[in-house]
């Protein structure tokens, strides 16, 4: 498959009064076409600020993109004009935000929100749109869509707001959708109607997929590909497989081993990871996860380590990767 | 019909079973929905939690599982007394909280507390964390002596995991997994028996949830308390209840003892939650049958006929818009409302 979208060693910093975020430090992954990527980790490891950086949707001040390449379809997104970037917003890459209670815009009716997009990108006629948009609400199982065309964000339950915005997502026929925590506001069987209908939706059109979460098991039944983030940067890489039978980063298995499972026995104890994530402010040249890591030695203070390759198709950022391959009981 | 459970096993705990501390009786509690500003008039009810019966043994966990808006968290307040039940009866220790008065209710509620969800709005931020822990301890006249009450306050602190020293602080300067476990030493600074955990770790993230689930566990065999666990999340139910209680639109549609609901579930509706929970396994996950249930749940202003669930329901037949399904007992200990069970 053809590599759609390529990012190399992105940087994107936060300049308060506290100090310089590293929100996100240097992490590249890639997404081939009809691919899904997941990016997993805990609030405030820089997974939706990666995604919202694809889109220059960082806002300066006080956010900034300050190093790495965008490469989308060939294109460098970071060094397009906002102009540029404009077009590209919405048209090639669609985006599906967390909070479907306030990514949609109360005075609007559901049809001019749908619309506009479309007038944008396609220049087509307000009627033309009308027809498209009553299209895109049947494609994303909304019963009765003429009567909800007309309706206002406040008469949709939250679960039909998220439909929405796929619907608004998909409707100019994107190539990538970035879904940033889509189904985490919404309740588990809503949940799981969500991500079916995304699944099925961007299998049936082809559309990549990078879906931003942190729950594990969203990851574990959707993607394809997963890269855990720890403190801005990527820590491990690989197949979904990979990430869950055969961790190799200590922050990957202390995450498995840190939830409780439906499908296993009954633990007595579960095995959490001790202390708290660092300050992005005051992160020093070592590795940021030394801290809570059972496994650091002397020289994990001393640099952080690159990715390197375990596998095929997996990668870890850990020097003491081989003694961890030695303890870690393989689940299942 | 309260549903007796004798054969409850409860694990990892040292309390003896037996004894009823908490007995729900065909709690209701209808909320209006009013019309008019001068001259008021209810036009509509919401049907929060609508006719449920449970009780809680001493030193046992019950879970409370169900989605947005079951009224889940509407019971918790009113075993609380925050809410005045509009129909039933809630014993605690065999004393019947809703005909109490606030006065009479002021020493019982020393032993009934909680634990909310959000860390950040729950916490009062013009107070340092030592003043939030020893108000209740002044107010109820337990440790009267200042100095007592702060050693009392470190105590408490270091119980759940966190420096004394962060009796100084204020809620901002600490992160949500702190803020949670000063939520934590709030609800056992009167050494309360009965703890209602109030979705009390879904604000964390899986690391530090773990952390809290533990100090909750710890705390529960060392103070042997009784906990009604209110969440969302199945797989930490699970974890941590010894018996389930699945709700839906302000019924109860299940419960049973934690790993005979999750091995044997009956009602369509605990199937479908428990389907449609992902585990975290893509091979577990390749096998799974993904039989997702349709449609939203509906408006408890206006519920359906019958049975609550048939609407969205995958074995529903013509009799279960008409007739009510009967919260019965189809094994020892294991209730189920649906007749096609």
């Amino acid at each position: 498959m053809a590599t759609l979208l390529e990012i190399e060693n992105l940087k994107t910093q936060f300049f308060t009064s506290a100090g310089t975020v590293k929100a996100v430090d240097g992490i590249s992954y890639t997404v081939d076409e009809g691919e899904t990527v997941a990016l997993v980790g805990e609030s405030g490891c820089g997974k939706s600020v990666s995604a919202l950086s694809i889109l220059r949707l960082i806002p300066w001040p006080p956010g900034k993109i300050v190093g790495g390449h965008i490469k989308f379809n060939g294109v460098d997104l970071a060094t397009l004009s906002e102009e540029e970037i404009r077009k590209i917003r919405g048209k090639d890459i669609g985006m599906v935000f967390q909070e479907p209670m306030t990514s949609l815009n109360p005075v609007l009716s559901i049809n001019e929100q749908l619309s506009e997009t479309l007038i944008t990108h396609f220049g087509i006629s307000k009627e033309a749109a009308r027809v498209k948009s009553l299209a895109l609400l049947e494609m994303v199982g909304i019963s009765d869509p003429n009567r909800r065309l007309d309706q206002y964000p406040h008469h949709l339950s939250g679960g039909m707001r998220q439909r929405v915005m796929i619907a608004m997502a998909l409707s100019c026929e994107p190539k990538l959708i970035i879904a940033d925590e889509p189904t985490t506001a919404l309740d588990v069987t809503i949940q799981a109607q969500i991500l079916e209908l995304m699944k099925n939706l961007t299998k049936s059109l082809g559309v990549s997929m990078i879906i931003i979460t942190h729950n594990l098991g969203v990851v574990a039944r959707y993607a394809d590909r997963v890269n855990v983030m720890y403190a801005g940067k990527i820590i491990e890489s690989g197949t979904a497989h990979d990430i869950y039978h055969n961790p190799q980063h200590p922050y990957t298995l202390a995450l498995l081993n840190s939830i409780p499972r439906m499908d296993q026995p009954r633990r007595d104890k579960l095995d959490p990871v001790e202390g708290q994530p660092p300050d992005l402010t005051k992160l020093d040249d070592g590795c940021s996860f030394r801290f809570r890591c059972r496994y650091a030695v002397d020289r994990c203070a001393n640099a952080f380590p690159d990715l390197e390759k375990v596998g095929d198709t997996h990668f870890t950022a850990c020097f003491e990767k081989g003694r961890l391959k030695e303890s870690v009981k393989v689940v299942s | 019909m309260s549903p007796e459970t004798d054969t409850a096993v409860v694990q990892g705990s040292k309390a003896k079973l037996g004894e009823i501390l908490v007995d729900v009786k065909n709690l209701k509690m209808y909320f209006p929905i009013t019309e008019g500003i001068m001259i008021t008039r209810t036009v509509a009810e919401v049907k929060a939690v609508d006719g449920i019966s449970f009780h809680i043994n001493k030193g046992e966990t019950l879970g409370l599982v169900g989605e947005s808006g079951c009224g889940k968290t509407t019971i918790g307040r009113c075993i609380l007394q925050l809410e005045k039940a509009t129909q039933g009866e809630i014993f605690f220790e065999g004393q019947d909280l809703t005909k109490l008065s606030q006065k009479q209710m002021s020493p019982i509620r020393e032993k009934i507390q909680v634990i909310f969800q959000d860390p950040f709005s729950s916490l009062n931020p013009r107070m340092k964390i030592g003043d939030i822990l020893g108000e209740p301890i002044k107010v109820h006249g337990i440790i009267p002596d200042k100095a007592k009450r702060e050693a009392r306050v470190r105590e408490l602190l270091s119980l759940c995991g966190l420096n004394p020293r962060f009796a100084d602080r204020y809620p901002h300067e600490m992160s949500g997994g702190q803020r949670q476990r000063v939520g934590v030493a709030r609800a056992l600074a009167l050494n309360p028996e009965f703890i209602i955990c109030d979705e009390a770790v879904s604000a964390l993230d899986v690391s530090i949830q773990a952390q809290v689930i533990n100090l909750l566990e710890d705390l529960r065999d060392e103070f042997d308390l009784t906990y009604l666990f209110i969440s969302h999340d199945l797989s930490v139910i699970r974890h941590i209840c010894h018996r389930v209680a699945v709700m839906y639109l302000g019924h109860m549609v299940e419960l049973a003892e934690c790993d005979e609901l999750y091995d044997h579930p009956h009602h369509p509706y605990t199937r479908a939650l428990l389907a449609a929970v992902p585990i975290p396994d893509p091979t577990v996950e390749a096998k799974r049958a993904h039989k997702v249930v349709q449609g939203e749940v509906p408006s408890p202003i206006n519920p359906p006929s019958g049975c609550v669930f048939h609407p969205r329901c995958p074995k529903a037949v013509d009799s279960c818009s008409k007739n009510v399904p009967e919260f019965r007992e189809i094994k020892p200990g294991h209730w189920v409302a649906c007749t096609e069970v």
